[in-house]
């Protein structure tokens, strides 16, 4: 490899690498880990250190709500439609992937579509909807038009992972099953989905943080209720506690959840896939 | 019954094309509509005059507006362009462990899938007047007073568009690196090549698909961002998408779907300039 001398030693340029991806990665993290630090803030501190203590008061009054806006409420909001979008994603993006897997007419257009989709600004998307339900003299709500807005973002990006997942598959597996006599369905559901299943995991994880963390595309289709992300927009505008950070901490620990055990089942999927691989 | 397998493919598509269409394509055509409609203070009405496109090609701030957005988008497409391959490089031929080679590249992806929202706020204590960068700078004496420039300011906005966005830049660059035939730098090694012109001659040719999906993805990004400017600036800088929302937040959506559609006109553009110079196609095809 090229970080290597022909001695076997490290060059020089491995650890002045090294020490810009830890300044990466410090980048990265470090401004988020305040933030945590600082959502445990005294009662009487403020937005920066130094702590004036160490409490939960600023947990306690998002619970409240008042002043912090209607975070219990839109949280709830933002789940539900999080694991709404996460299952449309998942089982749209699959059945598309495998359809793509020919070249049929009209491929193009539709392939076409989804990367126009993904690149268009949010608000244009946003804007479009929320003007043709005006039109169409229909209220915007939540649960319809923001998650369709929700649905042009996280589709694409299922899209391109299934291309990914699918573009490693082997294909050899389907066309031995066939030989054995398995039907279509057979194939689909007792080779190909099992075998994509990490993928598709991957799909619905980012289906849901896609959707979870929106912005531009749900502020203006979300309708009278808002989702999370909504609120906490509308806080960084008049909230100046560290209450701020509290809803910060809170969101960043469903996410880490939720990437947590979606990872932690890819990684015990494929174990167990090596293990077995093992004995045969 | 046997389906024609044209048939099933489009069964199988038909729920992708269906949402896209009604939640993308329709809205699109709804905006562009909406452009030629004409509004006053109570509703908008349906028309189709121009008005909307000349107020916005003979006033100044368009253009201001559009300079301010685009030099944002250079800025932070430079920068992150030279972290996102810096980080790929180190990730793909410094690492020798598969393990810790993907242990490392979901260290780097893991606050993608967090809130931007969140991600961007983080910054404030750090950039304030009395926040953790001028405490640091007073503690080590390098500078007695604090500086003011760091939070509400053109450079809290990059820093924060780097923070939420070199991650595009860092799985299509890693992506198309881990893709390169290791012989290949192994011959030309072999072959008395240095390692700086290996990178230049080989590694950089055959990110190039990787480079421009990134580019791709953080100008999109940097050109439809609102929510940064607004804050991190504290309301001193604009973008198109500022604007834009102002005029949505007025009720004035003929003259914001007109912007709209420029704006829209104007990244497809860059979009399209981008895959002239590299094709893409052939990253997502392989």
């Amino acid at each position: 490899m090229a970080s290597r001398t022909a001695s076997g030693r490290r060059t020089w340029t491995f650890y002045l690498l090294t020490s810009l991806f830890a300044g990466f990665v410090l980048f990265l993290y470090g401004p988020m880990i305040v933030i945590y630090i600082l959502s445990f803030q005294g009662e009487t501190g403020g937005l920066t250190f130094p702590m004036t203590g160490f409490s939960s008061v600023w947990f306690h009054a998002l619970i409240e709500g008042g002043r912090t806006g209607d975070i219990s409420g839109s949280f709830q909001r933002s789940i539900v439609l999080a694991a709404i979008t996460t299952v449309l994603t998942v089982l749209i993006c699959v059945s598309a992937g495998l359809g793509f897997r020919r070249r049929f007419p009209g491929s193009g257009v539709v392939f076409y579509l989804a990367v126009a989709s993904l690149v268009m600004p949010g608000i244009f998307v946003g804007l479009g909807i929320s003007l043709g339900f005006q039109f169409a003299e229909l209220e915007t709500d939540w649960l319809i038009s923001g998650l369709g807005a929700q649905l042009t973002w996280t589709l694409p990006f299922g899209l391109l992972v299934m291309f990914a997942v699918i573009g490693r598959f082997d294909r050899r597996f389907e066309e031995a099953a066939r030989d054995l006599g398995a039907s279509a369905w057979q194939r689909t559901r007792e080779i190909t989905l099992p075998i994509l299943l990490p993928g598709i995991i991957g799909v619905g994880l980012f289906g849901f943080t896609l959707s979870y963390d929106e912005f531009a595309r749900t502020l203006l289709t979300a309708g009278a209720k808002n989702t999370l992300p909504l609120e906490i927009w509308a806080m960084t505008t008049n909230v100046t506690s560290p209450a701020l950070f509290a809803v910060g901490t809170v969101t960043t620990v469903i996410s880490f959840a939720v990437i947590g055990s979606a990872l932690g089942s890819i990684a015990l999927i494929q174990r167990r896939r090596s293990r077995n691989a093992g004995t045969h | 019954m046997k389906i024609s397998p044209v048939f099933a493919s489009w069964l199988q598509v038909g729920p992708l094309a269906l949402v896209l269409t009604v939640f993308f394509g329709l809205p699109v055509l709804v905006v562009i509509a909406a452009s030629f409609f004409d509004f006053d203070h109570m509703a908008i009405v349906p028309a189709f005059i121009f008005d909307n496109y000349e107020e916005l090609f003979t006033s100044e701030v368009t253009l201001q507006l559009y300079l301010s957005s685009l030099k944002f988008a250079v800025i932070v497409w430079a920068i992150t362009l030279l972290i996102g391959f810096t980080v790929s490089y180190y990730l793909v031929f410094h690492i020798d462990s598969l393990l810790l080679k993907i242990a490392l590249f979901l260290v780097c992806s893991v606050p993608f899938w967090t809130s931007n929202i969140i991600r961007m706020i983080s910054w404030i204590p750090f950039l304030g007047r009395n926040g953790i960068f001028n405490q640091i700078l007073a503690d080590l004496h390098i500078s007695s007073q604090p500086l003011e420039f760091l939070l509400f300011s053109d450079f809290a906005v990059v820093v924060a568009y780097v923070h939420l966005f070199t991650l595009f830049m860092v799985v299509p660059i890693f992506n198309s690196m881990a893709r390169i035939d290791t012989r290949l730098i192994e011959a030309a090694k072999d072959a008395g090549a240095s390692r700086w012109s290996i990178l230049r001659e080989i590694v950089l040719p055959l990110s190039k698909s990787g480079i421009a999906l990134g580019t791709i993805f953080v100008v999109t990004q940097v050109m439809g961002d609102f929510f940064v400017v607004k804050v991190m600036s504290g309301g001193q800088s604009a973008s198109v998408v500022s604007a834009l929302s102002n005029e949505i937040q007025q009720l004035q959506y003929p003259p914001a779907a007109a912007s709209a559609v420029i704006l829209v006109i104007v990244v497809m553009l860059m979009v399209a300039a981008i895959l002239r110079v590299v094709d893409v196609r052939k990253e997502l095809a392989s």
